[in-house]
């Protein structure tokens, strides 16, 4: 219970920081909006419903991968500033709650993108999706926090690094093939209506069990990698 | 162990050269592919020795988070190997793709397909150069720990990376030497002499940039030593 209380109270130092600020949140969102409007440019959506609804998962997904970089960032930031950071190795709190916490509540800003963006998504795009939309409160959380965590994790380790905007994204990336490869096509699936999401469900739901445990054990060892 | 090792270079540029000589002028012509199909004889043994040594790199990555703090001088040697692994991993799946893409313009008539095979083998690919892009940026005292937790991520990732790829689609044929379009015995020996000789040339680099590194680090803890001694 002690652990859970900790998580909790990282979780809610952090909302507590983004809501004094608001850093992320409004980066990320104006951010995705505007990879919104350029992709429009690139294709007609309007004028090709069907081709629309084929792309607009992975554009969504590419947006959010975008944006939820550059809040990763600085999500760590803010543990830089005075030292914070050294404290944290010296507490005697699991260094785990700490990393659960920040995942935790990168995972919320995410998913307040992804509400804000959903309408206007629908509308620049034009969209009518053909498959069962209730899959998507699933598909949506699973793919958030399969970017997020991992996301979290990487961005920790690129702390000392001399290239730390680049490294995130270089690292992030390539290990989340899987996990966008899955989410991009369970909403393609819902969206188009072509083929069942559940498979890529549960392929999703394996990846987030298996990389959430390996960054709990291995958070402690980065976060005193020194 | 000097002498070992030019022993071995020159034991792998002997097994390079039979074997380029038993590919090229010994092996018979492919029914269907004709000359072309000679890729094969490179571009198979690249590709199982380049499986090998990534879980080479793994393996040493787990075992130098285990040991680093109690055996510095053995975590040492487990870090250079698995710098050196982890460099001949990039340079012989860069191989490998390439002579893939050399072989797939004349048979398939395109250079690269979104397959389960070459797509898995790209992902590899990337996540090693990744590996190599964060032992250059990150910091002395720690890009040793950063990449080995890197690495054992990169272990869980490829499993996944290969299972859900392959739901995904698949063009690239079964694997020839176990599957039902076998391998005709006038063929064999071309192939394994080639295994033979790009698994040892593999082994051969991997040893030579070991001993490069271990010189390197064991240079930096003798500049760290004096500054502390003057």
């Amino acid at each position: 219970m002690t652990y859970l209380r900790t998580v909790w109270l990282h979780l809610r130092k952090d909302l507590r920081l983004e809501w004094r600020s608001r850093d992320a949140i409004a980066g990320m969102l104006f951010f995705t909006l505007l990879v919104t409007v350029v992709f429009a440019m690139a294709f007609d959506p309007t004028g090709f419903p069907t081709l629309a609804r084929q792309m607009s998962g992975g554009l969504l997904w590419v947006g959010l991968l975008f944006a939820a970089t550059t809040a990763l960032n600085t999500s760590w930031e803010r543990e830089r500033r005075n030292q914070v950071l050294d404290a944290h190795r010296m507490s005697a709190s699991p260094a785990s709650a700490l990393f659960l916490g920040k995942a935790l509540a990168n995972l919320i800003f995410v998913s307040v993108i992804e509400l804000a963006l959903a309408p206007v998504f629908t509308v620049f795009y034009n969209l009518h999706p053909l498959g069962e939309v209730r899959w998507l409160l699933l598909i949506l959380p699973l793919g958030t926090w399969a970017i997020v965590v991992n996301g979290t994790f990487f961005a920790a380790l690129g702390l000392s690094s001399r290239n730390r905007e680049l490294m995130l994204p270089a690292v992030l990336f390539p290990i989340s093939i899987p996990a966008l490869l899955g989410v991009v096509q369970a909403t393609t699936g819902v969206i188009t209506g072509d083929f069942e999401p559940q498979l890529w469900i549960r392929m999703l739901l394996g990846f987030d069990v298996i990389f959430t445990t390996a960054c709990i054990l291995l958070f402690p060892t980065v976060l005193h990698a020194e | 162990m000097k002498r070992l090792f030019w022993i071995l270079c020159a034991f792998s540029l002997a097994l390079l050269g039979i074997g380029f000589y038993e590919a090229v002028f010994v092996a018979p012509v492919e029914a269907t592919m004709g000359p072309v199909y000679r890729i094969f004889y490179w571009h198979v043994p690249i590709n199982i020795s380049a499986e090998v040594f990534p879980y080479v790199n793994m393996v040493a990555s787990i075992a130098y988070l285990y040991f680093r703090r109690t055996k510095v001088e053995l975590a040492g040697k487990l870090d250079a190997l698995a710098i050196a692994t982890a460099e001949v991993t990039v340079l012989y799946v860069g191989l490998g793709l390439a002579t893939g893409m050399l072989w797939g313009r004349p048979v398939w008539g395109i250079w690269w397909a979104w397959d389960a095979r070459l797509t898995s083998f790209l992902m590899l690919f990337l996540l090693y150069v990744s590996y190599l892009l964060v032992r250059r940026f990150s910091d002395g005292s720690q890009s040793a720990v950063v990449a080995a937790v890197l690495s054992v991520f990169a272990g869980i990732d490829v499993p996944i990376v290969f299972m859900s790829i392959r739901w995904w689609r698949t063009q690239h044929p079964a694997p020839v030497l176990t599957g039902e379009g076998s391998l005709d015995s006038s063929m064999w020996p071309a192939f394994l002499w080639n295994m033979a000789a790009w698994f040892f040339w593999g082994v051969a680099l991997v040893w030579g940039r070991y001993a490069v590194v271990r010189r390197e680090q064991v240079a930096a803890e003798q500049t760290a030593l004096q500054a502390l001694e003057v």
